[in-house]
């Protein structure tokens, strides 16, 4: 025996493979497998810690050894790969084809500024000690020893807003529930991340999942809750079943139920999973599902801060918005405060996604351009083709040409643009993309997942794929360009949530920044504007 | 995935019990019976009805309501393939169109062999490695359609990869 394979066996050389659905989806199971294997083969000590993904998704699996100057990574490995990596020596760290040196100094990872993301694919997940060793609940035992009114003006002060979308300022949210009175209130995340382009709260699900738990019960104490509920969509199973064993975890140490942490306050959580239904992500038709019926949306008012579950004052957050909690209170409101720009504070996990050559998340401060998130940390497109357009903030949100990647993420220049940052996706479409099939998509996409209760989206998007299938096929164009924009205008007036009411917002910026590709009556119609 | 089990009264009872005593109790009762089931079968509407005071009519509204839940039992797999915009941009629909051909099924309907139910999706949260599709409870990216054929072909012999 070498004195090599001497060493190894004596202190077990930690190796990361990730459990992130993404790097399952690109075979880390196998991985993972081979390591095991090939290292038993060999009569080396391996100890392999599943963790979550670090974000570089093109780089999955992304495999990292565990060195005394840091974590090296190689990737993206395959199962094949493993045999190789071994003779290469990657548990000394060696270099080998699939070698990137140290995971921290990638410079996709190094320009980024992580503050909700900053234990994700670093801890074991299913951890708590990993994560307490990390910070982990320190934001938790501050707000203990604060008055609920301290802690909603904490995270008012720090001015974060709603990362689901809308933006509201998350502190004035839980204020309103605070002055509700009631013996019974809930805290509801929102985690049905039905948007394409967004795996933001996937990925933190998966990978950091006790920074949820401590930003519900940041919450509940805030507001004096005392039940809460994860609404995870069914198209992610490897989420649900990491929080449910989390909040397993976190009870079993204290974190959750009853005596949080031996304080006198309860709080008990509680993981549901949705069945389908993109509309379950608007917040009233999640407390419908919730509560057990069809997700119809209500109308508001009623708040449900005021009456929300089961008609009592109710939170609902997003998960990023909650996550964004417990470094909100660990580290006070003016650090967090710092980053960012104008009216929008903190940073945001942008996910880079569709043809893209390095997909994958970058948490940066509000304020970042789309085009230096498209080129100098998305490296263009996959195809290697030019970028036409990109779809930011979801299938409701504007689809925009190179024109305008110089826009600042932010909110308020989002807005002004006729666009929006939403939950922070970013969906690249190269040259080969035809605007006028992706505009009907957005029709035929609100006419699928339309609760059917209000008239204007559920017939008006109907209709809208049919004007738009008569203007593609060149059938009275003109009239029909104007008959569009006036369907735009019923939908986006009078629709009673946002899935009628923004379902206009990627058909006109498709009209408006690429009218060639609805024939030349659209061109025309364009221009005279 | 596992066998699905034939229409049992007393199994679906017992199923429901598990969740009686929680708030909202209908979708995770749902969840419950398709899991052991594969489908909601009709008989377990009168059931659900009676356990939670609801009328037929308002449990099959949601069951109804909600893309997940089935009236019949699925093939042995359930193919899902994404088809929201990000899977677009890298070649969902084409993809999909192969499945199709390749299957010899349209959306929704499955195998002659029963080998596999044939969806389609709105997103499974694995936009940056495009095009994504799931089967079963495992999630696959950068699913070419030559990688489809060979991922259908391991779940057909029962080797998942």
């Amino acid at each position: 025996m070498s004195a090599q394979s001497e060493r190894a066996l004596r202190d077990a050389v930690t190796v990361y493979v990730p459990r992130d659905a993404a790097a399952l989806s690109m075979g880390a199971d196998a991985v993972a497998r081979e390591i095991a294997g090939e290292a038993d083969r060999r009569g080396l000590s391996v100890k392999i810690v599943r963790n979550g993904s670090r974000g570089l998704l093109w780089l999955e699996t992304l495999v990292e050894v565990a060195l005394p100057e840091g974590r090296v990574a190689y990737g993206p490995v395959t199962k094949g790969d493993v045999v190789g990596l071994f003779d290469a020596g990657f548990l000394e760290g060696k270099d080998h084809a699939l070698a990137h040196g140290l995971t921290e100094e990638i410079p996709y990872l190094k320009g980024q500024e992580r503050l909700t993301f900053q234990n994700c694919g670093i801890i074991d997940p299913l951890s708590v000690a990993d994560y307490q060793s990390h910070g982990g609940f320190v934001g938790l035992e501050r707000a203990l020893s604060m008055a609920p009114a301290d802690i909603c003006a904490e995270v008012t002060d720090s001015g974060l807003r709603g990362r689901g979308g809308a933006g509201f300022p998350t502190g004035i949210k839980w204020k309103t529930v605070l002055d509700a009175q009631g013996p019974l209130k809930f805290i509801c995340c929102n985690a049905d991340e039905g948007d394409s382009g967004t795996f933001a709260d996937r990925m933190i699900m998966e990978g950091d999942p006790f920074r949820l738990i401590e930003g519900m019960t940041i919450a509940a104490l805030a507001v004096e809750a005392t039940e809460g509920y994860v609404y995870i969509r069914s198209e992610y199973p490897h989420a649900v079943a990491t929080m449910r064993e989390a909040v397993r975890l976190a009870e079993a140490e204290g974190w959750l139920g009853k005596g949080i942490h031996g304080s006198k306050r309860d709080f008990h959580l509680e993981i549901r999973m949705g069945a389908g239904a993109y509309i379950c992500g608007e917040e009233t038709s999640m407390l419908e599902s919730l509560e057990g019926r069809r997700g119809q949306v209500r109308a508001k008012p009623p708040l449900p801060a005021l009456e929300g579950f089961f008609g009592k004052p109710t939170v609902v957050n997003n998960v990023l918005s909650l996550c964004s909690v417990p470094v909100v209170l660990s580290k006070g409101a003016a650090y967090y405060r710092d980053f960012g720009v104008g009216r929008s504070r903190g940073t945001q996990p942008f996910q880079l996604a569709g043809n893209i050559r390095h997909g994958g998340i970058v948490e940066k401060a509000f304020g970042i351009t789309l085009h230096d998130l498209l080129y100098d940390f998305g490296g263009g497109t996959a195809s290697g083709r030019p970028v036409r357009a990109v779809q930011s903030g979801g299938p409701l949100g504007a689809y925009l040409p190179a024109s305008l990647f110089d826009t600042p993420k932010d909110y308020e220049a989002f807005a002004a643009r006729e666009a929006m940052v939403g939950h922070g996706g970013i969906v690249v479409f190269d040259d080969t993309v035809d605007m006028a099939a992706q505009a009907r998509f957005a029709m035929e996409f609100c006419a699928a997942e339309s609760c059917g209760k209000c008239t204007p989206c559920r017939v008006g998007s109907q209709r809208g794929v049919e004007v738009i299938d008569r203007i593609r096929a060149g059938i009275e164009p003109a009239a029909n360009l104007a008959l569009l924009e006036d369907l735009c205008t019923v939908l986006a007036d009078g629709s009673l949530c946002a899935m009628g009411g923004l379902t206009p917002m990627p058909v006109r910026s498709a009209l408006k920044h690429f009218p060639e590709d609805f024939g030349p009556s659209a061109i025309t119609t364009e221009a005279a504007e | 995935m596992a066998d699905r089990a034939p229409w049992s009264e007393d199994r679906a009872r017992s199923i429901l019990s598990e969740f009686q005593d929680i708030r909202g109790a209908l979708l995770p009762m749902l969840h419950g019976l398709q899991e052991e089931f594969g489908c909601i079968d009709d008989p377990a509407i009168p059931l659900l009805a009676d356990a939670l005071n609801l009328s037929q009519a308002e449990v099959h509204g949601v069951v109804s309501f909600y893309e997940d839940f089935r009236k019949t039992r699925p093939g042995r797999h359930v193919l899902k393939v994404c088809r929201a915009e990000a899977c677009q941009s890298m070649g969902a629909e084409a993809l999909l169109a192969h499945a199709k051909s390749h299957l010899s099924v349209d959306r929704g309907e499955t195998t002659a062999d029963g080998a596999f139910t044939l969806e389609t999706v709105f997103c499974l949260g694995n936009c940056a490695l495009s095009p994504a599709v799931l089967i079963d409870e495992d999630l696959f990216g950068r699913v070419s359609p030559d990688r489809l054929d060979a991922l259908l072909a391991d779940y057909r012999e029962g080797v998942p990869a």
